[in-house]
């Protein structure tokens, strides 16, 4: 089976979105990237699987600009196969990347496909939803753990219960969550070798799609922070006031 | 206009967080119809029928909508949705496995996660784990949204009287099935509607530390959180956690307890009303936002706050 790995290139975790003086976004300029950690997650689960026998092939794709071949390299470097970049400088809405994916899907025969189930930038968890749609496969969000069995998958789900667990037909999409494994570091020989690997780049335009966005971002604000608040000195003091001055307990 | 909301429930109850989706549609304006799919589930349909503002409530009571699962059900919702030109769901793991699906098949964005209604067509929607505020307008005839519940009040479960029609539609896909559900003790206050939360970081070093945080929470009426930090420690499971992929809570007292504080935790949480931070690193980004900071050993300063509680 082959399995197709959908990354995204966003801001690196630890940086914060810093908004930009004029309300026309965030500023990305010199800013640290990486890949979606989901996506690693998902990477990483697509390699335990070629290691362990259930799949032959894993394809990272990525729709974006110049930089993308980056984040793909990464994934490479981590050990997929080969790469797809779809390319192109506009910035997509995850039903515009969907309708890319599917065509990518089709085009590559894939038998799974495996995203993160959210990027930290836009935070829209959309994509792996709609390109389940778009393909008419089985959904399985929010995974915490996969068992490929044959013609079906066993996938445990983190939803606000606790866990779900349901069974689904293969081919399946699949969103990864944080806790499906540990993603592995990615070694210099790694880098080295990734850089051999192929890589294809496919000109987004080619495709033949309708990726018009349909939101259009008027303004983008900063939240209102919040104002700063006291040290107390021991148990006793926090105790006070949070009885007589916040009155919250 | 007219708001097409999708009850989230078990089959027994309404879910609280469709009373917050429910007051967002009132927001955007127009007759406000509730959807409620499940196996067995005519009393959601009555209990929803008396939600305040609701015109009507349809009820598609089919085995193939027992569990939720996603295929069958947005089968349905895009059979409805062409009568209308909002269909709304909380941003809770429901809302969110669902709604995405339908949105593709019906060939429109998705508004994810509204935290504000300008107007029938803008919304304004967290990006980056909160640190941005983004004004979106959506030009698509049907809109679909996802409302995050924190920052609309619940609508009241009285005072509503809607008719309940039964309707059919909606396909069995075939494609996925339901086998299990682990939910978490019973026992416990649930995190996202609590009014005071108590949460455990990696500070508190193990699971069984946590007792010390029920002890303190079974005190003060609160539920027990966790930051990714412990859950992916294995200190709790993961329903415990709050954050930007987790769970977004804003109780009117959240206590912070061996928690640094990081971006995406700072996102499940920032908008509570008042924050106490326990830690005893001083320089821990989670004193930026506590209104009351105590730098202090938690394995000392909890059993003492717990004593005097």
């Amino acid at each position: 089976m082959k399995v197709l790995v959908c990354v995204k290139r966003v801001l690196d975790p630890q940086v914060k979105a810093r908004v930009k003086a004029d309300g026309s976004g965030v500023d990305l300029a010199n800013a640290k990237m990486t890949m979606n950690p989901f996506d690693e997650n998902a990477l990483e689960e697509a390699l335990r699987m070629r290691e362990a026998g259930t799949v032959e092939e894993i394809v990272v794709v990525s729709v974006g600009g110049g930089k993308t071949e980056e984040t793909l390299r990464h994934g490479l470097a981590m050990g997929a196969d080969r790469a797809i970049q779809v390319v192109t400088d506009d910035s997509l809405e995850p039903l515009a990347i969907a309708k890319v994916l599917k065509q990518v899907t089709e085009q590559e025969s894939a038998g799974l496909v495996i995203c993160g189930k959210q990027a930290i930038d836009d935070d829209s968890n959309q994509t792996t939803q709609m390109l389940s749609a778009l393909l008419g496969w089985s959904q399985a969000t929010f995974a915490s753990e996969i068992k490929i069995e044959g013609e079906q998958a066993s996938v445990t789900r983190e939803v606000d219960a606790g866990l779900e667990t349901i069974q689904v037909k293969m081919p399946a999409v699949m969103s990864a969550d944080l806790r499906l494994n540990e993603p592995r570091y990615v070694k210099l020989p790694d880098v080295m070798k990734a850089k051999r690997k192929p890589m294809d780049k496919i000109e987004l335009d080619s495709l033949g799609l309708d990726t018009a966005n349909r939101l259009t971002t008027l303004q983008v604000d900063e939240p209102e922070g919040r104002a700063a608040g006291v040290i107390v000195n021991n148990v006793g003091e926090l105790v006070e006031k949070l009885r007589n001055e916040a009155k919250v307990i | 206009m007219s708001n097409l909301v999708i009850v989230e429930h078990d089959n027994n109850e309404v879910g609280l967080p469709t009373l917050n989706a429910v007051t967002a549609a009132r927001q955007i304006g127009g007759d406000i119809d509730l959807l409620v799919a499940g196996e067995n589930c005519a009393i959601v349909a009555e209990a929803a029928a008396k939600i305040a503002g609701v015109s009507s409530v349809k009820l598609a009571d089919d085995a193939k909508f027992g569990h939720h699962l996603a295929e069958n059900l947005a089968s349905l919702i895009v059979e409805l949705a062409s009568g209308y030109s909002h269909v709304l769901a909380s941003a809770t793991t429901f809302g969110k496995n669902v709604m995405p699906r339908a949105a593709a098949l019906l060939d429109v964005a998705q508004i994810s996660d509204i935290v504000e209604v300008k107007s029938e067509d803008t919304f304004v929607r967290p990006i980056y784990a909160g640190n941005a505020l983004a004004t979106v307008q959506s030009s698509d005839a049907i809109k679909v949204i996802t409302v995050r519940t924190i920052k609309f009040e619940a609508a009241a479960t009285e005072g509503g009287s809607a008719s309940v029609e039964s309707i059919g539609g909606g396909s069995d896909s075939g494609l996925s099935s339901w086998v299990s559900q682990a939910v978490s003790d019973g026992d416990q206050v649930d995190l996202a509607s609590a009014k005071i939360v108590i949460s455990g970081g990696r500070g508190m070093q193990s699971g069984d530390n946590f007792s010390m945080l029920h002890s303190v929470a079974d005190k003060l009426g609160a539920a027990v959180g966790a930051s990714r930090a412990a859950v992916d420690s294995g200190f709790v499971p993961n329903e415990f956690q709050v954050g930007q992929t987790g769970k977004v809570i804003a109780p009117d007292l959240y206590i912070a307890v061996g928690i640094s504080g990081a971006i995406q935790h700072l996102a499940g949480m920032k908008e509570s009303k008042v924050i106490v931070a326990i830690n005893n690193d001083s320089e821990a980004p989670i004193f930026q936002v506590a209104d009351y900071g105590l730098v202090a050993d938690l394995f000392e300063a909890v059993p003492e706050l717990d004593a005097a509680l």
